[in-house]
């Protein structure tokens, strides 16, 4: 198989996985989902540093990079605080 | 500077680690009471993604990269600590917005240091500038309308789905030509439009459709970090990108049920004006016949009542009620009365909006419930409180077959005893259409702020004693 098809397999698999995943999540925490969401998506981190750390890449692209790494880390950052936050009122109710 | 490297078969295995996390993180959120650990399983991913990153052979200049994270953690800090639970709409859209750009930012600079782009390449850097793009700037928009900086109505002209369309086919002919040349100005041109295409395909939808707008963006920002998953062949990019689309995908297909309307009507037919316009509200009412009630009438009905339902919608949000509610809930239980809250699946702005701002307020999630648990209650229950919802109680849902609502499921609070509403005025909801519960019989409307309201209702409760 080409690397192209073999990613096409990993991405049909993934989505499968999140259909069942995501329909399991309880209606009450769809907000915390989205902001979980947004964290993790914050992985194009990785493509960011990717281009951002590159070799002899020129400046055009570091400053690409850097732009995209500020950006995916506020997602990250912002996001799982921002989660941790909301899942934090809803813990302290256990009582 | 580092002494060691991770070979690429490491790094690999490293990113399956992690998206494994990552799957656990979301599989956490099935009960509040694990959720937390979730959202650690998703940082412990996220740190070993990006350590495995560093430590990779293709990363080997550092500076850019520490200004942008230390950047990127004081901007996403302050964010996340000081944003309203009521704001929350706005934020999620405001990094749903970053996520498309950052994608978009990604495809550039892949294309400028990758020596030889082939065609398949540069055919999967124009899916993730696309999706990035539209994701961006239709978040924007959203973003834009959920603040009030730009009208919530929906923005409609004559030939609009034309000119989306075109829109539509000239980005993919671009695409097509950049993927099979390298043209630098078929790459340029297609960016332009997609940026543009994400502001015309989000102006014509209706405030009342802020929900599903909101998950449609959410799962957009997953299929770009997807298309960049495909570009850099990166499997924990095409995972992660997947379960976040699907997420987003799931959510909007809940919110559109939860309206009784299919995506395609929501997408391409907006209803309702967002826009809160006031209208002597007392004179109006009686005029209409409509009943007002006072704070003390209220108070009279709840404090023998046996259960009493109350129904949060956005107007709780807007007035920051929340606090007030959780005061007039514990004095009502402190009476032996049974209180609830019955939550409708689009009440607020966006999915789980009510859940949240009630529990912030500390509201136990026991006594929370959703529309299809509670609805065989309300026969049963005494008082239905309505804090700032409409649409999502208005029996036209049910019984009008011309409303633009009919056919929405509906929290049948008319069939309580008594049914009072908090409300500010006598506008109709955010979709525009009235509500036919006013004019029952056991229906009150208590006009005024509903937290000075509730916060008079419970003082009148304390007064009263044993």
């Amino acid at each position: 198989m080409s690397d192209p098809i073999v990613a096409l397999y990993v991405f049909v698999l993934a989505c499968f996985i999140g259909y069942y995943v995501i329909w399991g999540v309880t209606p009450s925490l769809h907000t915390p989902l989205m902001a979980l969401t947004n964290a993790i998506s914050g992985i194009v981190i990785v493509g960011a540093l990717l281009v951002a750390g590159a070799e002899r890449a020129g400046l055009a692209a570091e400053l690409l990079g850097f732009l995209a790494v500020l950006l995916a880390s506020i997602n990250v950052f912002g996001g799982f605080l921002v989660t941790h936050r909301m899942l934090s009122m809803f813990q302290k109710k256990k009582k | 500077m580092l002494h060691f490297s991770l070979s690429a078969h490491e790094q690999a295995l490293a990113y399956l680690v992690s998206a494994i996390l990552f799957i656990f993180a979301l599989k956490s959120l099935t009960h509040p009471a694990s959720a937390r650990r979730g959202n650690f399983y998703g940082m412990i991913g996220m740190v070993i993604a990006v350590a495995a990153t560093l430590l990779g052979q293709e990363v080997t200049s550092y500076g850019f990269i520490i200004a942008g994270v230390a950047g990127g953690a004081v901007i996403g800090t302050i964010l996340a600590m000081r944003i309203q639970m009521a704001a929350m709409p706005q934020l999620v859209a405001a990094l749903h917005s970053f996520v498309g750009l950052a994608a978009v930012l990604v495809a550039i600079g892949t294309f400028i240091i990758t020596a030889h782009p082939d065609a398949v390449m540069m055919g999967e850097l124009s899916a993730g500038i696309v999706i990035g793009a539209i994701t961006f700037t239709g978040s924007v928009i959203a973003f834009g309308k959920l603040q009030g900086l730009i009208s919530g109505s929906p923005v409609k002209f004559t030939g609009q789905h034309a000119l989306n369309a075109a829109m539509a086919l000239a980005t993919i002919g671009f695409a097509a030509h950049f993927a099979m040349t390298g043209s630098v100005l078929s790459l340029s041109l297609m960016t332009l439009i997609a940026f543009a295409l994400g502001v015309t395909l989000i102006i014509p939808i209706g405030g009342a459709d802020m929900p599903v707008v909101i998950s449609m963006l959410n799962s957009y920002s997953g299929w770009a970090a997807a298309a960049t998953g495909f570009t850099l062949h990166n499997n924990l990019l095409i995972i992660v990108g997947a379960l976040v689309g699907f997420s987003g995908a799931i959510l909007s297909y809940i919110m559109c049920k939860g309206m009784n309307r299919s995506i395609i009507n929501v997408v391409f037919g907006g209803f309702g004006s967002g826009d809160e316009t006031d209208t002597g509200a007392g004179a109006l009412a009686a005029q209409r016949g409509v009943k007002s009630a006072s704070v003390e009438d209220v108070v009279y009905w709840m404090e023998d009542a046996a259960k009493v339902i109350i129904i949060p919608g956005y107007g709780m949000a807007a007035a920051q009620a929340q606090h007030a509610l959780k005061e007039l809930m514990e004095l009502l239980v402190a009476r032996g009365v049974d209180v609830k809250f019955a939550i409708h699946p689009v009440a607020g702005r966006m999915p789980g909006h009510m859940n949240v701002l009630l529990a912030e307020a500390d509201i136990p999630y026991e006594r929370v419930l959703e529309m299809d648990e509670i609805n065989s209650e309300f026969p049963t229950a005494d008082v239905a409180l309505v804090v700032g919802a409409n649409d999502v109680v208005n029996p036209a849902a049910e019984e009008d077959k011309s409303s633009p609502i009919y056919g929405m499921p509906i929290l049948q609070a008319g069939k309580a005893r008594q049914v009072y509403f908090l409300k500010r005025s006598m506008r109709p909801g955010y979709s525009g259409v009235d509500n036919l519960l006013f004019y029952k019989d056991n229906t009150s409307l208590v006009f005024g702020d509903a937290k000075d309201t509730i916060e008079g209702m419970a003082s009148a409760l304390k007064g009263s004693g044993h």
